[in-house]
């Protein structure tokens, strides 16, 4: 089936194609995929030097007025009113049923402003669910066009200060605005030390250009974003996350702090304490498949008899891990690393063990 | 004498006496990336034109490359399965996937030339 609907533009886009990206659909936006260097070299570019992403697919919200914290911590399983000012925290949206309406990056700027990150795929979802619960609270939510940039890997901070903006006193999942109409975290999508920078689009061109003037940058593509990420044990929300999944069996509890679950305030709280309490019945787990062959999204996983006891949600080759990763749900009793599991591709039995995540180390700089 | 055919599907045919070469042509390997997996067919396996002789894996895809005529497998190019980046490096050459026996190299009528296949993707 064609996607029909009119692709978007990245405002860059221009730039992408003099550097000579390899152009694909993602999420109703025309995406740079890769670019000449390719996948592998664009992968292990990042995780050695600095690599460049043009991620403004995502949409920056931004959340403001005496209600905000309120707003937010009814909206998402989020103590935003916790949270001090500069500080990010990974938070979702749930729906009734404590389904995955998206994930999402939630940064305090100020007393009551508040910049909200989410999935290019789910930004119309997500603004209407934000807007349906903003009615019963004193708070302004708007849109915001931006150019978003991430630069990653352990070059990131070095570049940026030779770029003229100096985050050195950033540390993972801290944020700020460096200038007016801009928005700089220390967070990304690939496991590796680095920073997300959104700007106004008549400033982008010119920073991208002085960034891309390093030697230690290059350009990486979404294919590459990809395999990082999956390396890196985070969750592709659509693959990985989704509304029929729940923060319990997708294994991100870490983010819904306890007393919030039990306070229960949020969208969601109920079916949530409901889930927790009779117990999840599948995990999301990391899966290595044995030998060379990938084993792709959609994949089922079955046990030694054969019979289905869970699905792949996300798999292709690790170019750090130098071998095949993967990730899915599986039923919670096979959920143990180490547990021998298996699927079939193309006819052929594959076997694949139960991997703790991250597959590659996570290089975050931490407070 | 040897001829060489090329396919909508970007793969390239080189026949000498009866026996085909077969590999993805460059602008192929360059479409889909690294590849990091392939799947050969096992020497002496008969394979009918359009059957999937080999699966080429790149770190996003799997791709099919499609057996061109009707024949048995001779021999496939084993380095392939340590070395799946020979297709990206070499592809009309070390990157070669398998040989064949054709039953019929008539079947091979009506494919591309190497300029009409340059003309094709230019």
């Amino acid at each position: 089936m064609s996607d029909t609907k009119p692709q978007k533009h990245l405002p860059l886009e221009a730039l992408h194609e003099d550097a000579g990206a390899r152009f694909g659909a993602f999420a109703g936006w025309r995406m740079p995929l890769t670019y000449p260097a390719g996948v592998m070299k664009e992968h292990l570019h990042t995780r050695e030097s600095a690599g460049l992403f043009d991620i403004s697919h995502m949409q920056l919200f931004d959340v403001e007025g005496t209600g905000a914290a309120d707003f937010l911590s009814r909206a998402c399983p989020l103590d935003a009113a916790a949270l001090r000012e500069g500080q990010s925290k990974y938070t979702v949206l749930l729906n009734e049923n404590a389904g995955i309406i998206d994930d999402l990056i939630v940064t305090r700027l100020g007393e009551n402003r508040f910049m909200v990150v989410a999935n290019a795929g789910n930004a119309d979802r997500d603004e209407a669910h934000f807007r349906a619960i903003a009615g019963d609270f004193d708070v302004s939510f708007t849109r915001l066009e931006r150019v978003l940039l991430a630069l990653q890997g352990p070059h990131a901070e070095a570049v940026m200060i030779a770029a003229g903006l100096d985050l050195s006193d950033l540390t993972f999942m801290t944020g700020m605005e460096p200038r007016e109409g801009w928005f700089a975290a220390r967070s990304g999508y690939t496991g590796e030390d680095g920073f997300e920078i959104a700007m106004p689009l008549d400033e982008a061109e010119r920073f991208a250009r002085t960034l891309l003037d390093d030697e230690r940058v290059q350009w990486v593509g979404l294919a590459a974003r990809d395999s990082l990420r999956l390396e890196a044990g985070l969750c592709l929300h659509g693959q990985d996350l989704d509304e029929n999944t729940d923060p319990a069996s997708a294994a991100i509890l870490w983010a819904v702090p306890k007393a919030l679950r039990e306070e229960g305030k949020f969208v969601g709280a109920q079916a949530l304490q409901k889930i927790i309490a009779d117990g999840a019945k599948e995990k999301r787990v990391g899966l290595k498949p044995e030998g060379r062959q990938p084993v792709r999204a959609g994949a089922p996983l079955i046990n030694e008899a054969g019979e289905k006891i869970g699905r792949v949600t996300s798999g292709g080759f690790g170019p750090s891990a130098g071998h095949p990763v993967a990730m899915g749900y599986v039923t919670k009793t096979l959920s143990e690393p180490g547990t021998r599991l298996f699927t079939e591709v193309r006819g052929n039995r594959i076997a694949l063990d139960v991997h703790s995540l991250p597959f590659t180390p996570q290089r975050y700089k931490k407070g | 004498m040897s001829q060489t055919y090329f396919t909508e599907d970007h793969e390239w045919i080189k026949v000498e006496n009866g026996v085909a070469t077969v590999g993805i042509t460059d602008y192929a390997q360059e479409q889909l990336g690294d590849l990091v997996f392939v799947e050969l067919p096992e020497a002496g396996a008969t394979l009918s034109k359009g059957d999937t002789a080999v699966v080429v894996e790149s770190v996003k895809a799997a791709s099919d490359v499609y057996a061109p005529a009707d024949g048995e497998v001779a021999e496939v190019n084993d380095a392939l399965t340590s070395e799946p980046a020979l297709i990206n490096s070499a592809p009309t050459g070390d990157g070669w996937l398998w040989k064949m026996k054709l039953a019929d190299e008539s079947q091979l009528e009506g494919l591309m030339d190497e300029a009409a296949y340059k003309a094709s993707i230019a």
